[in-house]
């Protein structure tokens, strides 16, 4: 109902401006699209609700539809923080890296992506992206080629890196979750409590069930818990379960 | 073509033929322009247009209402000789507050953009920032110590870490899995709508006697086109 209520609704300066940040930085965390929200708001003296951000997107969006853009909102497998991404809905695929890189390079990306999506804990190793590299179609990359492609995934938002150790960016499976959905049918996983894609995450050890759990996920359905069972076959849970990470872990005040 | 024949082209097309057509040319200006690239007409009409070109004028200029409208920014024809096109911001800048902090007279403004050009030069630009001890340290070289009292400001760390958060110009951030926890200083969400990025960077090339454009990666970062606070071609 919100939705129509926001479609309704007058798309003003506070809107536009609000939508040109969003241009510059591509994704941002909720506690950062709040504050902006209230910026944008009082820079153009609209009236600023501070618990209406999703409706206030959501007015957003009703233009952007017909452009196949759209703010998304998503979480962070990592720490469980919510984030907002301005993504690009058409149809093909990876519609906007298409334009900034070559087509070896996009050949690569999703060699990364396969093995990514095939691997238990959402990760990839530049060892292993490095030996597919080695047996691409399009025209090959050499090393070196393939370790600044990385870097430049990397810096790009599309890939995170760590000791060696690839995964998609928050950004990328925001924009990416239903080119995912397609391509990977079965393969991918959702997770069981909140029903995004899966990749960096908990498993259940039962064979006959498999769930996955994402790690942020999972601390919060567990917690106060005292005897973890799987929420889908009731088994023992045997991972450890991670802390709730404070909504800002990282305030001070 | 004519205001007529343009006419006789759309009654051929169906209106989401026509809209479909105006949401690649949008998309496609708004790329280039992420690039700051000015677009030139005729590889609009190449690239994307193609066998629209009939009714491009239509297309253009729905195009730019789409501009105006949802994103306010303004299709601008710079050569109407080569007819190239850029995007300019539309909507009216936060003038009062920003004055201060473009020029600052206030000695508080003035210690707040020296850390935010630490931070901008730092690197620690889109989200990211620096540990707080670089500041601190740069503060100590302007003779500001943190850890005392300070004359004009006050408790310095707590005008950092809360005066100038509250009033969202600075983010103070934990850093993950440190230990003992550090901290890091972003820029606020305010900074980012009033400061002045280009401005900085003049700042900074009379200080160390340097072309603004000497430092790639920030002036690029400047002149991005969605900083609202540059003084756009509007006027
Ligand atoms: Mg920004
Ligand atoms: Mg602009
Ligand atoms: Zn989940
Ligand atoms: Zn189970």
């Amino acid at each position: 109902e919100n939705v129509f209520v926001a479609m309704a609704q007058h798309l003003g300066d506070s809107h536009r401006r609000f939508l040109q940040k969003m241009m510059v930085s591509g994704i941002i965390d909720d506690k950062k699209a709040k504050a902006l929200h209230q910026i944008c708001c009082e820079t153009h003296k609209t009236q600023y609700a501070p618990d209406k951000l999703d409706e206030f997107i959501e007015t957003i969006n009703s233009k952007l539809q017909p452009l196949f853009m759209q703010i998304r909102k998503g979480m962070s497998e990592e720490n469980g923080q919510q984030f907002y991404a301005l993504v690009n809905t058409a149809e093909t695929e990876i519609t906007r890296m298409s334009s900034e890189y070559a087509d070896n390079e996009l050949e690569l990306f999703r060699k990364t992506m396969d093995l990514i999506v095939s691997s238990e804990n959402g990760t990839a190793s530049s060892t292993d992206i490095l030996n597919s590299a080695d047996m691409m179609i399009t025209k090959k990359l050499k090393k070196s080629e393939t370790e600044h492609l990385l870097t430049r995934l990397v810096s790009d938002k599309w890939l995170c890196e760590k000791r060696g150790e690839y995964t998609l960016s928050t950004r990328c499976i925001i924009e990416m979750e239903p080119y995912i959905r397609a391509m990977y049918q079965d393969q991918v996983k959702m997770c069981y409590i909140c029903h995004s894609v899966a990749f960096q995450c908990q498993i259940c050890d039962n064979p006959s069930c498999g769930i996955k759990i994402h790690s942020p996920c999972v601390a919060r359905y567990f917690k106060g818990r005292t005897e973890p069972h799987c929420p889908s076959c009731d088994d023992f849970w045997p991972h450890e379960i991670p802390e709730v990470r404070g909504l800002h872990s990282q305030s001070k005040r | 073509p004519s205001v007529s024949q343009v006419q006789r082209g759309l009654e051929k097309l169906t209106p989401t033929q026509v809209d479909q057509k105006t949401a690649e040319v949008v998309q496609y200006i708004l790329m280039k322009d992420q690039k700051k690239i000015p677009v030139r007409r005729a590889d609009l009409v190449k690239h994307v247009v193609k066998e629209y070109r009939n009714v491009y004028a239509e297309i253009i200029k729905r195009a730019s209402t789409t501009f105006e409208q949802v994103f306010g920014l303004k299709l601008l024809e710079i050569d109407p000789k080569n007819h190239l096109y850029i995007l300019v911001n539309n909507l009216d800048e936060p003038a009062p507050t920003a004055a201060p902090l473009v020029c600052p007279t206030n000695p508080k403004m003035g210690l707040l953009f020296v850390i935010l050009s630490v931070i901008f030069m730092k690197g620690g630009m889109r989200g990211s920032g620096v540990r707080e001890t670089l500041i601190w340290n740069t503060l100590r070289k302007l003779r500001v110590d943190p850890g005392q009292k300070h004359e004009e400001f006050g408790d310095v760390k707590k005008l950092v870490t809360e005066e100038f958060v509250r009033q969202k110009y600075l983010e103070y951030v934990r850093i993950p899995h440190t230990e003992p926890l550090e901290y890091e200083i972003r820029w606020g969400p305010r900074a980012d709508v009033e400061v002045s990025k280009a401005k900085i960077l003049e700042f900074m090339g009379q200080l160390y006697e340097q072309q603004p454009q000497s430092w790639t990666q920030q002036y690029r970062e400047a002149h991005s086109t969605h900083s609202p606070t540059q003084p756009r071609g509007q006027k």
